[in-house]
């Protein structure tokens, strides 16, 4: 099952002209995808038109069911509940606890309160941050905040999980460890869409790679699998 | 509701200046309506105690005849203005002068008064140009030699009040204006200073609607509060102007919660002008 199809997809910026340039590929339910390409490439704008925070100049987006063309602000919220977006610069909110930063997600997305807690503490153990709970941001590592924020990322329950270089501040041992923590919350049936220049994490790991140049898809190792009908099982 | 209300509280301790500014230019806008409703309250239930006394009085000449009495009587008591029309002789003319003149008793002398009409008007018809019109249609029998009706200072009160009014609504409503501007000009320096919330708010699926609410509940919540502070200020008034000048009543309940409930309007309809454009900045 596709859950994210991207159709011919081109997109422009205002200022600086075009960013992407008739892309096309599809995403399936529990996919790991790694996007890679050098920097200006446009890997953040194909995550940007995921999570439909800007829409396709031509072409169109479906994402679950959610369609780019004639999309409302609603429902672009309503689809947001069912992705998990993480940054390269975690995106914490710095007075808040460990804890309560998760709490916000689950507040905003309506989780009632008696329940807040209690998924909280799951998702703080999925992550392998139980004993952090109430720590600030600023008391915890690189990876250990990064952890927080796919904590909050994770508490929609998304089908789709987008990260934007989520190892991109991270020394070796965490990236090795929060890529851990992706494969794990792809095992479970969460799609995974990642951008990276970590090109020794993307060799080794034998998954998926759409690598984007000035625009456009140049090589998708899927395409490749296609035309080695052997290779697959 | 619990983080809308959290994030309301908030917003009071990030920027507790212009929040009291807010609050107190909502209390002066009310403060404005509310003073100058008070002046216009105490004058309509000044006149409404004297409209009740309001009369035409028609004079008769001497030689009127019962008959044409009764007739112009059954007449004018079929007006739809009028409640009831009652015939005076000379000698309760007079009567009634002694009684009201105490004093100078012995200057009245039985026929010295004429015998008169005495016109009351039904309530909801004593505004001075209904009695007027009441008074000119009185005024043509043959026999009515001269009408007399409402005082010059009533219809002085009247315009008094219209004047109040008219001076509360436009003053009320510059305030209420400069009320709206402040309240959007916090509105803007909370959703910066929120920013990054809101755009987590956003990433993890919060509708505008959901973003707005704690604005608005800020903007409710100050509203009341700016409300609450001019009834104070405009019972300090009323109490000053009854110990300094006139007994003066004051708002009953009723219209003590009107002006609560104003506030609350000025306070969440400034915040909603505004918040809908701030939020969208952000991403
Ligand atoms: N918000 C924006 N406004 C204008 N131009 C942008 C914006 N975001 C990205 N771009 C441009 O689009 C191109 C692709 O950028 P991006 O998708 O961020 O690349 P990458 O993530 O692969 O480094 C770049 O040339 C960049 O300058
Ligand atoms: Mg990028």
């Amino acid at each position: 099952m596709t859950v994210i199809r991207f159709a011919n997809v081109s997109k422009e910026y205002p200022r600086t002209g075009v960013a992407l340039h008739d892309v096309s590929f599809n995403v399936n339910k529990g996919e790991f995808v790694f996007l890679t390409g050098p920097s200006g490439a446009g890997k953040s704008t194909i995550l940007k038109l995921i999570y439909f925070d800007e829409l396709p100049t031509r072409g169109d987006v479906w994402v679950s069911s959610t369609r780019s063309k004639g999309v409302s602000r609603k429902e672009i919220s309503l689809l947001r509940r069912k992705l998990g977006v993480v940054f390269q610069d975690f995106r914490l909110l710095e007075d808040r606890s460990v804890e309560q930063n998760i709490a916000f997600a689950l507040d905003v997305i309506g989780t009632p309160q008696d329940k807040i807690h209690a998924k909280v503490s799951r998702l703080l153990g999925q992550v392998g941050l139980s004993s952090k709970a109430t720590s600030m941001p600023r008391e915890l590592s690189g990876g250990e905040q990064q952890r927080v924020a796919i904590a909050r990322a994770l508490a929609n329950d998304p089908v789709v999980l987008v990260a934007d270089e989520p190892t991109g501040n991270l020394d070796d041992r965490a990236t090795r460890g929060v890529f851990q923590l992706l494969r794990e919350i792809n095992a479970a049936g969460t799609a995974v869409v990642m951008a990276t220049h970590n090109l020794d994490l993307v060799k080794r790991a034998e998954l998926r790679v759409l690598e984007i140049n000035r625009g456009a898809i140049v090589y998708d190792t899927d395409d490749e699998k296609r035309r080695t009908p052997e290779l697959t099982p | 509701m619990r983080l809308a209300v959290r994030e309301a509280l908030l917003g009071f301790r990030r920027a507790p200046m212009l929040s009291m500014l807010s609050i107190t230019t909502i209390a002066f806008s009310l403060f404005a309506f509310g003073l100058f409703s008070l002046v216009a309250l105490n004058i309509r239930s000044t006149l409404s105690a004297m409209e009740s006394r309001v009369e035409i009085r028609a004079f008769l000449s001497d030689s009127t005849t019962p008959e044409s009495i009764a007739a112009a009587m059954g007449d004018i008591g079929g007006f739809k203005e009028v409640a009831r029309v009652e015939y005076i002789t000379p000698e309760q003319a007079l009567e009634r002068a002694r009684l009201e003149l105490g004093e100078f008793k012995d200057v009245f002398e039985a026929g010295f008064l004429p015998a008169s009409l005495d016109v009351r008007m039904r309530e909801g018809y004593r505004d001075p140009e209904t009695v007027k019109k009441v008074a000119d249609r009185v005024k043509v029998y043959d026999f009515v030699d001269d009408v007399r009706y409402g005082e010059e200072w009533v219809q002085k009160l009247y315009s008094i009040r219209n004047v109040a009014t008219a001076a509360g609504i436009i003053l009320g409503l510059a305030f209420a204006a400069v009320s709206i501007i402040v309240i959007g000009a916090t509105i803007r320096m909370a959703v910066m200073a929120r920013s990054r919330e809101i755009s987590i708010m956003r990433l993890v699926g919060a509708t505008d609607g959901f973003i707005r609410r704690p604005f608005l509940i800020e903007g409710l919540v100050k509203g009341v509060l700016g409300g609450a502070f001019a009834l104070l200020l405009t019972r300090v008034a009323s109490s000053l102007i009854s110990r300094y000048f006139i007994q003066t009543e004051f708002f009953d309940t009723r219209l003590a919660l009107l002006g609560l409930l104003g506030g609350a309007v000025i306070g969440v309809v400034g915040s909603a002008l505004s918040v809908g454009r701030q939020i969208r900045r952000v991403q």
